[in-house]
């Protein structure tokens, strides 16, 4: 059996970026085990630019973000093992894996940083009625359709669902000469960023029918047309507001789920809320030396904040490794409450001597709310947004010292709306 | 003419609300919560420009296509000439990411650049 310090599961922007931090803090020997055939994860299919504003301060599309990382591995002694599939996590320290070259492999790891991403919700999620004829498929499978392997997989194309990869694939396909009817979004707002509305939708004349679904798809072998309706306010069709749509494609883009099998497996405990592993304010889970970062923990919006996670995970296991710590962490639990629906980390260390960030999402649209943060009535922190949207991760700033001269060991992070 | 536009500047995404003249000179701008927005929609009126990327067919590279974007944002309304001129061209591998692949394309002073290798 192989030994390592650190095993990384996943190469795409959060496992590069967790390894590479690692790395710059003194950890010896790194290993990433990427499923694909290449590192970048997910960016080298997301060809359209806006990545790297917060992070680099430029805009990158996202094969240039990727490169950007990539190039650093490179520069380093981290191992990477392309083309394997992590099959399973025993007894907490041992990685299975297999790939076609080394067959089955076992890695002793000291720490484990899971960076697995997300994928997409398919059709079945959804119960939509109808044949399974070609022409449904996600909008991330169109998107490697297009930009990867290079042809169009339809010509008439309505999406479902209004998150951002539906809106960049709107404006793709249109680019590339197809007719995008529509985008049908059953909530009342869209889920995806305000620049890519106006810049996706907008920019290229495309309808966003909001409280809208999709209720039937037509057609056996291919696709011919898809039957909307409006939705009340428990997103439930209206009789008599059906419309047929011809279209021999449909997109959907209705949410991402993070893929934690390996870590169920592990039995790690995961957040309901978030799909992803409860963690500590250093992305630890809930099972020591085992650490989460990006898409596998919360669903982000910008990959920004995916490497800005990804570097605290790193740190957290450098320093894991450095310590090898016995015993049970003390923890400030942290929760949302009144319009917000989760907070990550979970989770802080009652010792903790770094000021956290804590990173949420809203469960609706509000102006002018209040974002309050308090313990046992104390507050903590209270400030007025302009605007929270669910579409839009916020984050707080808590100081150590106040976290630490906590008498309750628990934060509430909360919104107070006007009215 | 009144125009009404959604700023992207930022999150917050202020309705604005702009007077144009017949000319389509900017007479005012309204609704706006910082400087930010006041240039978001003078530039959307007067000059509006965008990132535009695609992909390019590659002969002898490892996949059959590879992504590209312009050097610089190009003028809105000259999108989808681009999109024609990308679409008529083939290239070689290998090539290296921020190799002109084609250059000053449709006039736009723009050139066509590589944003991945093969």
């Amino acid at each position: 059996m192989q030994k390592y310090d650190l095993v990384v599961i996943g190469g795409g922007p959060a496992g590069m970026a967790a390894a590479l931090k690692a790395k710059e803090c003194g950890v010896k020997k790194i290993i990433i085990l990427e499923r694909a055939a290449t590192l970048g994860g997910i960016l080298e299919q997301c060809i359209h630019a806006g990545f790297g504003l917060h992070y680099f301060g430029e805009e990158l599309t996202g094969p240039e973000y990727a490169h950007r990382f990539i190039e650093q591995v490179e520069q380093t002694d981290i191992e990477v093992k392309v083309d394997t599939m992590v099959l399973e996590i025993r007894n907490g320290n041992i990685v299975v894996a297999t790939n076609a070259v080394d067959g089955m492999l076992e890695l002793h790891a000291t720490a484990i940083i899971l960076a697995m991403g997300c994928r997409e919700r398919p059709r079945g999620a959804l119960d939509i009625p109808g044949s399974r004829a070609s022409g449904i498929m996600t909008a991330g499978t169109a998107q490697k359709y297009v930009n990867i392997d290079g042809y169009m997989p339809g010509k008439k194309i309505v999406i479902l669902g209004s998150g951002d990869i539906g809106l960049i694939m709107a404006r793709r396909m249109t680019l590339e000469g197809a007719k995008v009817e529509m985008v049908c979004e059953l909530m009342p707002f869209s889920g995806g960023l305000q620049r890519n509305i106006v810049q996706c939708l907008e920019d290229m004349g495309i309808p966003l029918k909001l409280s809208c679904t999709v209720i039937q798809t037509h057609g056996i072998e291919r696709l011919e047309g898809v039957t909307i309706a409006n939705v009340d306010e428990n997103r439930r069709p209206i009789p008599g507001t059906e419309q047929y749509v011809e279209c021999d494609t449909l997109l959907l883009s209705v949410g991402l789920i993070p893929e934690n099998e390996l870590t169920r497996m592990a039995g790690i405990i995961i957040d309901p809320v978030t799909n992803g592993a409860v963690v500590d304010e250093n992305r630890q889970t809930s099972r020591p030396g085992i650490f989460a970062c990006g898409n596998v923990l919360q669903v982000h919006d910008l990959v920004d904040y995916v490497t800005a996670e990804s570097q605290i995970a790193g740190e957290g296991a450098a320093a894991y490794i450095r310590n090898k710590p016995k015993g049970r962490n003390r923890y400030v639990s942290v929760k949302g409450r009144d319009g917000v629906r989760y907070v990550v980390p979970q989770n802080i260390n009652e010792n903790t001597d770094k000021d956290v960030k804590l990173y949420f999402r809203v469960a609706d649209v509000f102006r002018n709310a209040r974002i309050i943060v308090e313990s046992d009535g104390k507050v903590l922190y209270n400030k007025k947004k302009p605007k929270l949207a669910p579409g839009e991760m916020e984050y707080v700033v808590i100081k150590a010292d106040d976290i630490r001269a906590l008498e309750k060991k628990e934060l509430v992070v909360r919104l107070e709306v006007q009215q | 003419m009144i125009r009404e536009m959604i700023c992207v500047s930022c999150p917050i995404g202020c309705a604005l609300r702009v007077e144009l003249d017949d000319g389509g000179k900017v007479l005012s701008v309204s609704g706006n919560t910082c400087k930010r927005g006041e240039k978001y929609a003078i530039d959307e009126c007067t000059n509006p420009v965008r990132m535009l990327t695609s992909t390019i067919r590659v002969n002898g590279g490892s996949l059959p296509v590879m992504p590209v974007k312009t050097s610089k944002p190009i003028p809105k309304g000259k999108m989808f000439d681009c999109m024609k001129a990308i679409n008529n061209e083939v290239v070689d591998a290998p090539i290296k990411m921020g190799d002109v692949l084609i250059s000053n394309v449709c006039d736009t002073g723009a050139d066509i650049v590589a944003t991945n290798e093969m």
